[in-house]
């Protein structure tokens, strides 16, 4: 932001020069914001289960206490997005409409690979003014288990069974690490059933809404199936 | 300051409409083109930590012995001090008889050599041979030389088998490209250096060899705090490559080599893990 000098400090003594045409580098318009908040997504043979918060935020205000962070794509996959909010409905935008010429040009809908990699080309197509993004991919794969695709801002992705990505991140995957792989663990109980998954899930949201002030309102649970997708909304703190 | 003008940032995407395919207005995305360019140094947008924090860190490795060629990587990706991930893949199966291994930008690095990989099935499918590894990785460099100060980060090997035998080579995002017998790539490679060239002989048998790239990853993600995860191991030889181990955890290597230098600690350690 350019501020003008006053004319009448030219006829006083400018004992530091800088202090006049400065446009200091905070000032500067930058195109990102980030709008925060919280995806996470579990796979499991069979299903695979994407929760998000619906807490839009921008700094320290919040613009919307139900804005969805997730995107069903087809059938089978489900894209979850952190970050900024406007390049999350470009990328969707984008996303669907290619998804769409591609189930009228073959006749059946992309595979959850398919549109991985669809994502990652299009991420790196902007590799030089990226999508401020943070994607996770979850889907069924062609033997309908449950898959999850990490990627970075720019497109590098990678197959994981649960993935993390926003402002809650590091707080959650710990525990994630913890609970679904034993990490760390002396009793080393991993939970199999879809319920015991599910209230980790909420657990996680819970720890993630008491201590990253971005995320929270509510988490928005997306379950996907062979048989179809469930959606659950809980609350969460609105503080 | 940058001199620029606003309205450049609608024009990321540009689409190609070609005449034959009106359907086809919404082409697959094509190869990033660059907006701007300062003649410093990189592109720079303000987006914060976040955005500039690409997967980075890694300790690579390879080298040219009687057999072929040990290709050994590790597995950790970290976004600034964030573990982002402890299973990456490393080595990139370009195809059946090329092999290339990822440092610097992840993403850079997946999409270059996949990249590759369709121009090399393309001139083989043209042409009814294979391109040699010399050609491919010269075809690489030539295309990171057009993107040279547009800010890639990308300290790859190409590693392949072709008519006149195994070769290795090393890319840079500079555009360097160099023939070798021994490199090692990311921030933990001064470490395997230590190892490897302590130990390298050109006539180490298969699991000598096997045994030494083990032993170099495991000592730099010992020291390297942006390296870690497994060890994944492969061999490239006259019939292609082999992945010999696909993620040998780096802690278990830790108890064996110290139970291997008679360190027992109080015993528990290497028999009880809490991890």
């Amino acid at each position: 932001m350019y501020i003008p000098v006053n004319d009448m400090l030219k006829h006083f003594k400018q004992d530091a020069p800088a202090m006049a045409n400065i446009t200091h580098k905070s000032d500067q318009w930058s195109p990102y914001h980030d709008n925060s908040g919280t995806v996470l997504a579990v796979g499991i043979p069979g299903a695979v289960i994407v929760a998000g918060d619906t807490r839009l935020s921008n700094g320290y205000n919040i613009l919307s206490r139900d804005a969805t962070k997730l995107s069903q794509l087809t059938d089978k996959c489900v894209l979850a997005t952190a970050g900024q909010y406007a390049d999350f409905i470009a990328l969707r935008k984008f996303l669907q409409q290619r998804l769409q010429l591609y189930e009228f040009q073959n006749e059946v809908q992309a595979s959850t690979e398919t549109v991985a990699h669809l994502l990652s080309r299009e991420l790196y197509s902007r590799r030089f003014f990226p999508y401020y993004t943070f994607n996770l991919l979850a889907g069924l794969d062609e033997n309908n288990h449950g898959v999850v695709y990490g990627y970075d801002a720019i497109g590098s992705y990678d197959k994981m069974t649960y993935g993390v990505q926003g402002s809650g991140q590091e707080l959650v995957v710990a525990v994630l690490d913890n609970q679904l792989k034993g990490y760390n663990k002396i009793n080393k109980t991993i939970p199999q059933t879809r319920e015991e998954i599910l209230d980790i899930i909420l657990d996680c949201f819970s720890c993630a809404a008491e201590r990253d002030i971005h995320t929270g309102d509510n988490v928005e649970i997306l379950i996907i199936t062979a048989a179809g997708t469930e959606r659950i909304v809980k609350p969460l703190r609105k503080d | 300051m940058i001199d620029f003008d606003p309205s450049t940032f609608g024009l990321a995407h540009t689409y190609q409409k070609e005449d034959k395919d009106e359907i086809n207005t919404l082409a697959l995305p094509s190869a990033p083109q660059v907006i701007y360019k300062t003649l410093n140094g990189p592109t720079q947008i303000s987006g914060g930590n976040k955005l500039n924090n690409f997967k980075h860190g890694t300790t690579t490795l390879g080298f040219v012995f009687k057999e072929g060629i040990l290709l050994a990587v590790d597995s950790r990706a970290s976004m600034g001090s964030f573990l982002s991930s402890e299973q990456v893949r490393k080595v990139i199966e370009i195809n059946e008889y090329l092999l290339g291994t990822m440092a610097g930008g992840a993403a850079d690095c997946q999409y270059w050599l996949a990249y590759l990989a369709n121009h090399c099935r393309t001139y083989e499918l043209k042409n009814g041979s294979k391109l040699s590894v010399a050609a491919a990785s010269k075809f690489l460099q030539g295309i990171l030389i057009g993107y040279r100060n547009s800010g890639l980060s990308m300290g790859c090997m190409i590693a392949g088998t072709d008519t006149t035998g195994q070769h290795l080579y090393y890319i840079d995002n500079d555009g360097m490209r160099l023939k070798g017998d021994i490199f090692s790539v990311g921030s933990g490679s001064t470490y395997a250096y230590g190892v490897l060239d302590n130990h390298y002989r050109y006539d180490l048998s298969l699991d000598e060899a096997v045994e030494l790239g083990i032993r170099a990853i495991y000592h730099a993600t010992h020291r390297d705090t942006a390296s870690g995860g497994v060890v994944r191991v492969y061999h490239i030889h006259q019939d292609g490559w082999t992945k010999v181990h696909d993620g040998i955890d780096v802690v278990d290597l830790h108890y064996r080599f110290a139970q291997q230098k008679g360190l027992v600690g109080d015993g528990d350690e290497a028999k009880q893990r809490l991890f």
